[in-house]
């Protein structure tokens, strides 16, 4: 690779110091530095420059954030420092939402605009955001106010009804989480020192019977900002008791627990663990898939902020079982607070010695990094995390070969979301064959989910296996007063909508899938005669067609032609006929599920063939909330 | 004596395709085993000398257990597989990528292949509607991720723009991209390893770009145009067969092929010289030749106008 570099604006003092802080200060002429002598004498370069490119993103993370944008001075300055070609660092730049590749006001403010908080009227947030601070989107040479606005794909604070995420740049950076959010709010965030921003109880359960909880017992009990409150509410005594029975031992506890991936693929734990634990090739990896990005869902977030030492215990049990040196926690850059929370918890825990070269003085090495996303769904497909923790674009890979065979850096890897992570601890706690107890007979344990929409209560709940949905609409108070039920957005936007005759079906993985739905991320939406389902419906397809990655054509183009159909239909104003236009869906969606490279694209047309079959769809802004087709 | 060290025959797999048994080598894959039994297997993001990156789907297969199709390009052989070429799923999806992409993309200088697939899938990318009015120049270059005007559907998106003519020696004319990856292989780890552009962008925004689409003279472009010797629809061009094709004088039937090797240096690259009027319009390298898998670098790609300076030329 020959790097041809040099721009006619190269970086600021400001992007070089940004980049520096994370890289430290250049070592010579070789790699951005200053030029001197004795660079003439030797050459730097080869592999060992080439594989610092996994640190792409955190740099470019650095230069957003102290300078608003990414310039070309900077990604020139950012591909001398780390030997990567430029068209390549700003195809990167340019993948991700929260990078921005042209000069931007220094405030940006994501207004939460998906499917929970629309359903809470957000579109009257953005026309008030538009009355404050102009149109949506613009750029620094339109705007002078220094702060601009644009609608964002949901930001994991549905339980509040209403969010804004907002990117503040400059020498003392901030993101700051309003939730719930009031456009009155946004000049008195910007002061510095503000913080990173609100929140109100996400657990209703919490604060009333507590007896059925396990994943999140410790939420709302345990300081989560020490780890000493932590060990003394039983913390770290599963890693204990895991290096006690050593990885074989775990592998049981799984297999008997018959504990599967809560993130949507409902994948035996301990299988995929075992696989990277007896993959004879080394170096073995572990990651913790923290960029929960489907709308609607909440719980991860809920997880990290309450209860953060329970992750990394998790992980390093993984760490420990796996045979890997190195965790990595891959969290959405729309959490700022979780993220923080990780990462001082990463160092209590490694000051304590329960994460470094000898953990728990067993003589095992482990450690924890925290990487950050910048807005990219995608990026929680699991092999398009790995790309970007390598310094790529969030392209999911084609499978096989498998994470346990060739995951991050091309090696073996295991991977879990958080809450799967969360349930190994209750395993160990309880002994593989009582956790498999809870529940029922093919799904075990307990599980999250997200209540959000009509319901009294919105939050996270936790269930055993088996409960159906009237009881969890249910637990959370019901609809609200003088409402009914239309339909249930079940999954998220990958999920599918159910009518009210489903509201008996046990919500376990085997129930759901005779009806053709999925539990997803644990998503449950409800929507009440008030809300238009094709309004709904219509930001469900823009969602899609933004969050694809592009990489294969029936999901760049399906999505496309998705939203243009169900504009149309939104519309009243079909091509032909509404028949034709149903048919010309069936063959979109039969497409773009079949041939899609990853699981964005086979799910990204599932919502509205649930809801045409569901007869949801009309033309939109109707005050009966849009009537159906039929 | 030192040995030699021979590597094993490989061994043999047996895979059922549409209900015939088929042999191949371990490690072939099943579009290997498809053109062994002579089935047409539609290509576009695929290339012999390029590694697969299984983007465009058009040459997916069932194999019986998997719950979507696979793409035949890049999935290797498994003892036992039962794979269907021509199942009701497998021709809708066919039909569907191809009319994805011609609905979106000018596809007209694709080769005949295309256009036979289409016929042979029914392909109908009229069906979408109107196509939506052509993009601003840079206009698809500053989309933003995540972002875009919602549509009311009453006209179908394309990627049409004006064409991107920056230097002496290729025009792209990104209205025919398929963003099927191949030119950015080859100018990346496949063959040049100059990376002057990657893939910029999210999703239907996604476009094969230089760093903050720098013109190419101001790119680490190296003018090899191994871009152009793989890129299957004519998006990237050289500017001799673009102005011709502009001025109407363009003749396929017209030209002849005479293969040579290139004059410049020792490695012996294989040219193919395409010849129309006494002239030479463009240069290849056959993709079986041995020294250039089709790959040839600025001299022989470029360098043939002092064959031209003829006497007789002026």
């Amino acid at each position: 690779m020959d790097l041809r570099l040099g721009v006619p604006a190269p970086a600021t003092e400001q992007e070089r110091a940004a980049v520096a802080s994370v890289l430290g200060p250049a070592a010579s002429g070789w790699d951005g530095g200053d030029r001197t002598p004795a660079d003439g004498h030797m050459a730097v370069g080869g592999r060992a420059a080439r594989e610092q490119r996994h640190l792409l993103l955190p740099v470019l993370h650095a230069v957003q954030e102290r300078i608003g944008w990414i310039s070309p001075g900077a990604v020139d300055h950012i591909c001398a420092r780390l030997t990567i070609p430029p068209a390549e660092a700003y195809g990167v730049a340019s993948f991700y939402a929260l990078f921005r590749t042209e000069p931007s006001p220094v405030a940006v403010v994501h207004v939460c605009d998906d499917v929970a908080c629309r359903a809470d009227g957000a579109e009257r947030t953005c026309q008030e955001m538009e009355r404050r601070f102009g149109p949506e989107g613009q750029g620094a040479a339109a705007n002078g106010s220094g702060v601009t606005w644009q609608r964002s794909p949901c930001l994991g604070q549905c339980d509040h009804g209403s969010a804004a995420l907002i990117q503040h740049a400059g020498a003392d950076p901030a993101r700051v989480v309003l939730a719930p959010f009031d456009p009155e709010q946004v000049r008195a965030a910007l002061v510095p020192g503000t913080g990173v921003g609100s929140g109100g109880t996400a657990v209703p359960q919490a604060a009333a019977d507590r007896s059925g909880l396990r994943l999140l017992r410790r939420v709302g009990q345990v300081e989560p900002g020490s780890i000493d409150a932590y060990r003394s509410a039983g913390g770290y005594e599963m890693l204990r008791r895991a290096v006690t029975a050593g990885p074989q031992g775990v592998l049981r506890e799984l297999k008997d627990a018959k504990l599967v991936g809560r993130g949507g693929a409902a994948f035996p734990t301990g299988v995929k663990w075992e696989a990277v634990a007896t993959n004879p090739v080394r170096e073995h990896f572990v990651v913790c898939n923290a960029d929960e990005s489907e709308p609607g869902t909440f719980k991860d977030r809920v997880l990290m902020e309450q209860d953060p030492f329970a992750l990394i215990e998790a992980l390093t049990i993984m760490g420990y079982t796996c045979g890997a040196r190195r965790g990595y926690i891959y969290i959405r850059g729309e959490y700022p607070i979780a993220e923080s929370r990780l990462v001082e918890a990463v160092r209590q825990a490694t000051d304590r010695g329960l994460l470094g070269a000898d953990v728990l003085g067993e003589g095992f090495a482990f450690d924890i990094e925290v990487r950050r996303g910048a807005g990219a769904y995608i990026a929680g497909e699991e092999t398009a995390l790995f790309n970007s923790i390598e310094g790529k674009r969030a392209e999911p890979r084609n499978k096989p070969p498998f994470p346990a065979a060739s995951g991050l850096f091309g090696k073996p890897t295991a991977i879990n979301n958080v809450e799967t992570l969360l349930c190994v601890l209750e395993v160990l706690r309880i002994g593989g064959p009582a956790f498999a107890a809870i529940g029922t007979a093919n799904s075990t344990g307990t599980r999250l989910f997200c209540l959000s929409g009509a319901v009294r209560q919105p939050g996270l709940y936790e269930h055993d296996f088996g409960v159906t949905l009237r009881e969890v609409i249910e637990a959370a108070g019901g609809l609200r007063d003088g409402r009914s039920l239309r339909a249930v957005l079940l999954g998220g936007a990958a999920g599918s909508f159910v009518g009210p005759d489903a509201l008996d079906v046990p919500l376990t993985m085997e129930d759901l899938r005779v009806i053709g739905a999925t539990l997803g991320s644990g998503v449950v939406v409800v929507i009440d005669d008030t809300v238009d389902v094709t309004d709904l419906l219509v930001r469900i397809a823009r969602f899609f067609r933004d969050e694809s990655c592009g990489q294969c054509v029936p999901c760049r183009v399906g999505t496309v032609r998705q939203e243009e159909l169900l504009g149309r239909l939104a519309r009243g104003a079909p091509l032909g006929s509404v028949q034709r236009e149903i048919e010309l869906f069936a063959d979109i969606a039969a497409v773009t599920r079949d041939a899609s490279i990853c699981g964005l694209g086979q799910t990204a047309v599932s919502a509205l063939s649930s809801a045409l079959s569901l007869n949801l769809v009309g033309a939109s802004g109707q005050a009966d909330g849009g009537r159906g087709l039929a | 004596m030192s040995a030699v060290f021979v590597e094993a025959p490989k061994r043999l797999v047996d895979v059922t395709i549409d209900g015939a048994t088929v042999r191949v080598p371990e490690g072939s894959t099943l579009l290997d085993a498809c053109r062994q039994q002579g089935i047409d297997t539609p290509t576009l993001c695929f290339l012999e000398n390029l590694t697969p990156v299984n983007v465009c789907r058009v040459c997916v297969v069932e194999v019986e257990g998997s719950r979507t199709l696979v793409p035949s390009c890049s999935r290797k052989v498994e003892p036992g597989m039962a794979v269907h070429t021509d199942s009701d799923r497998v021709r809708t999806s066919r039909r569907m990528v191809l009319e994805f992409l011609a609905s979106t993309v000018d596809v007209s200088l694709a080769g005949p292949d295309v256009g036979r697939w289409m016929a042979e899938y029914g392909a109908d990318p009229a069906r979408y509607g109107d196509p939506a009015p052509p993009h601003q120049a840079g206009q698809r270059d500053a989309a933003r991720p995540g972002e875009h005007p919602v549509p009311d559907g009453s006209a179908a998106a394309t990627v049409a723009q004006p064409v991107k003519y920056d230097n002496d020696s290729y025009v792209r004319d990104y209205s025919r991209c398929i963003l099927c990856y191949k030119c950015v292989e080859a100018c990346g780890p496949d063959a040049q390893n100059t990376f002057a552009i990657a893939v910029a962008g999210r999703g239907f925004d996604a476009r094969i770009s230089t760093e903050f689409d720098v013109t190419l003279p101001d790119s680490a472009c190296v003018y090899c145009g191994n871009c152009i010797g793989v890129c299957p629809t004519g998006a990237l061009m050289f500017a001799s067969e673009y102005r011709m094709r502009r001025d109407g004088t363009w003749d396929d039937d017209g030209q002849t092929v005479t293969t040579t090797v290139c004059p410049y240096c020792g490695v012996g690259c294989n040219l193919e010289l395409h010849v129309q009027d006494n002239q030479i319009v463009k240069v290849t390298s056959p993709l079986d030749h041995d020294v250039t898998s089709g790959h040839l670098c600025v001299k022989g790609r470029f360098g043939f106008e002092f064959v031209q300076r003829r006497a007789d030329a002026g």
